[in-house]
């Protein structure tokens, strides 16, 4: 439901504050972290470093959001940015431009976000499972373009997308940021979040309701998919060149991690992409803050263990249960009303 | 008569005397004794991790955390023979004690947290892998003499094939894990669990404790992976065994248990295994062909396997609708 401002933003609260509470660590480490300057007409400094080294996780956690809301999972997007990476790779260096390079590499993407669609959609086969497919053999097709080499290029116009700025503002910011405005726009200002929704809470009802639950899983995956490619791409450019075995490897746990951090029920239903986002730059300024603060980056893992177990402990239905009940029996303003009716009148508000 | 429920392990059956037969048509060499003694030794870290991990999937969950239980068991070996002067034995024995409470602590969590086993064994996956990388970054190397003894006993085929111990052990632990699965109550009470929680829980079986006691099997398992896989590589290192949890999927998959849970043979994994390993023995024979052809083709049987899964699902049920309109027709 496309709910107004006061609404989003109580919703975001949570994963504001986290982010504010990591940022200030940055700080307390790195007392310069908020410095940002213009240098050789680009932005520089420690904030822009976070949005910049957090762009491929973004972008994944924008599909993956969209994913889980349906009760799905895509463990697929580490395989397909190494896929749609290569692809890209060879295709400029076969001499082609970045433009051609792009399209294919998006076209890749779409292509294995349609094959895990219809496994899901079409054939009824288990997320998890549908996409553990693409993910044990993505990786060996990626190699298998490449042909097992690190594909290194050095097209500018291909490189701009990982590295280089417009209007000093690096442009995988630029990238994330205007695709997660575009997908929020379109899913929220349409009833495409709400069918969403809808299929993850229930998806047979949903398909009584007369929502073509299908073709709608098809395109949630497809988007999935894209967004990876994209990543791919950012990263494949970043490094000016493919790394069929590294590149991606791992970043689909930090994007489901993301979207959990952001409060999105992995049992599907309700989503906030903005939220998501939140929570890649949460995990991002987790890991600045291990990195300036000189810590060992091995901890880095650890952390987000601690993080995990964190929010499974507050997102969990029996600890909720819990916190009610302690709650309705506590002490109450009329002791002659019901718990439930007190509860039922704080819902109302 | 062949009962249905056994369809898909005599197909995994079938399918690796199939490749089988198409490796020795090709190669002849490849039925002598070393190239099974060979198959059984380079995948026993993975088949004892996967026999635990059979039993996760038996009950409808998935462990991702066995890869880095693998690595943090090598580590803290490598570690701990390396900075004190207890013997090997007992060393095994506190990984197995740690990794089979860690396993039984994310068991917990799933159940009393009644959350999805994905997210909470992510959570293991990461910690295992941190704690490793915390006690050490770099490869650490094992000697000791007790480590040359156990690499050195082996069983000398007739025509040259060494059987090592950590093959024997790969065996024995299938056997054991054959036996827990089909002849116990614990095992009845996880195909139970997997045929579904609701109505295991109205036939009494002890939900908390089994779930507790199968991640406590998969975890324990994943360190006796771990001490195989140390004595297999003499060496801990934090980021050996990546990915390894995908593998053993993988194989319980291709041995014909069913991912949604309930359904499903020990035995079948063993098979997946080998045949998995099968894979990579021929294209070590060929040659020409590269290494990441093994991933598309384990990927390739992986979807071939889940769709004839799907197929028995549909036909199973079709037959059912079919029973019960015709229900007065005489079977």
């Amino acid at each position: 439901m496309p709910g107004p401002k006061p609404s989003t933003l109580k919703r975001i609260t949570p994963q504001l504050l986290i982010l504010a509470a990591a940022l200030l660590l940055n700080v307390l480490v790195f007392p310069d972290f908020f410095h940002v300057d213009f240098r050789n007409g680009r932005l520089f400094g420690n904030l822009i470093d976070v949005l910049n080294r957090g762009a491929p996780v973004a972008l994944l956690c924008i599909g993956m959001t969209l994913v889980i809301a349906t009760k799905g999972i895509d463990l697929s997007v580490g395989a397909v940015m190494a896929i749609a990476g290569a692809t890209a790779a060879s295709v400029v260096v076969e001499g082609h431009g970045w433009g051609t390079a792009l399209i294919a590499a998006l076209a890749t993407g779409a292509l294995c976000g349609l094959w895990n669609g219809i496994l899901v959609a079409v054939l009824r086969i288990q997320p998890i499972v549908a996409t553990l497919v693409l993910m044990v053999a993505g990786r060996g097709v990626a190699q298998l373009i490449t042909e097992g080499k690190i594909l290194t290029f050095s097209n500018e116009g291909l490189i701009h997308l990982g590295a280089g700025t417009v209007l000093g503002v690096p442009t995988p910011i630029l990238i994330w940021m205007a695709l997660g405005a575009t997908v929020i726009f379109v899913v929220r200002k349409s009833a495409l979040g709400m069918l969403i929704e809808a299929i993850g809470i229930n998806e047979r009802s949903s398909r009584l309701a007369g929502i073509n639950s299908r073709v709608l899983l098809i395109c949630v995956y497809l988007v999935s998919g894209l967004c990876a490619a994209l990543a791919g791409v950012i990263v494949a450019a970043d490094i000016k060149g493919a790394d069929a075995n590294n590149a991606g490897l791992w970043l689909e746990l930090d994007a489901i991690l993301a979207v959990v951090i952001g409060g999105n029920s992995l049992l599907g239903g309700r989503f906030s992409i903005l939220a998501s986002l939140l929570g890649a730059m949460i995990i991002q300024s987790v890991n600045s803050v291990i990195l300036l603060s000189g810590m060992p980056p091995e901890f880095n893992l650890v952390i987000k263990a601690v993080l995990i177990l964190a929010i499974l402990v507050i997102q969990s239905p029996r600890i909720g249960n819990l916190v009610y009940m302690l709650r309705a029996s506590g002490p109450q303003p009329q002791p002659d009303t019901p718990p439930i009716h007190a509860n039922r009148k704080e819902e109302a508000k | 008569m062949i009962r249905s429920t056994h369809l898909p392990l005599l197909i995994t059956l079938a399918t690796f005397l199939l490749a089988y037969a198409l490796c020795a048509s090709a190669y002849p060499a490849m039925l002598s004794t070393r190239v099974i003694s060979n198959l059984l030794t380079d995948n026993a870290f993975l088949g004892i991790a996967a026999v635990g991990m059979t039993f996760v999937i038996l009950s409808g969950g998935i462990d991702l955390s066995i890869g880095s239980v693998i690595a943090f068991t090598g580590v803290f070996l490598a570690v701990i023979l390396r900075d004190t002067s207890i013997h090997p034995l007992m060393a095994f024995a506190i990984v197995l004690v740690i990794t089979t409470v860690f396993g039984a602590a994310m068991g917990a969590l799933i159940h009393y947290l009644e959350m999805p086993p994905f997210i909470v064994t992510l959570a293991g996956m990461f910690l295992a892998r941190g704690a490793a990388y915390v006690l050490s970054t770099e490869s650490v190397p094992i000697t000791h003499e007790f480590y040359d003894f156990l690499q050195g006993l082996y069983w000398k085929a007739p025509s040259g094939g060494r059987f090592r111990l950590i093959g024997g052990i790969m065996v024995l632990t299938f056997l054991v894990g054959i036996l827990v699965a089909h002849r116990s109550r614990f095992g009845q009470n996880v195909y139970a669990l997997g045929g579904g929680a609701q109505t295991a829980r109205l036939m009494g079986v002890p939900l908390a404790r089994t779930t507790i006691g199968i991640y406590a099997i998969s975890g324990g398992l994943a360190g006796l992976a771990g001490i195989v896989f140390s004595l297999y590589t003499s060496a801990g290192y934090s980021l050996a065994t990546v990915g390894v949890e995908l593998d053993a999927i993988a194989a319980v998959v291709i041995g014909g248990t069913l991912l949604t849970g309930g359904y499903g043979f020990v035995a079948g994994t063993f098979f997946g295994i080998l045949i998995m390993g099968l894979i990579q023995t021929y294209i070590v024979f060929d040659g020409t062909l590269s290494s990441w052809w093994t991933k598309i083709v384990i990927g390739g049987l992986l979807f071939a396997f889940i769709l004839l899964q799907k197929g028995l699902t549909w036909a199973t049920q079709a037959r059912r609708r079919r029973t019960v309109i015709g229900s007065a027709a005489p079977s």
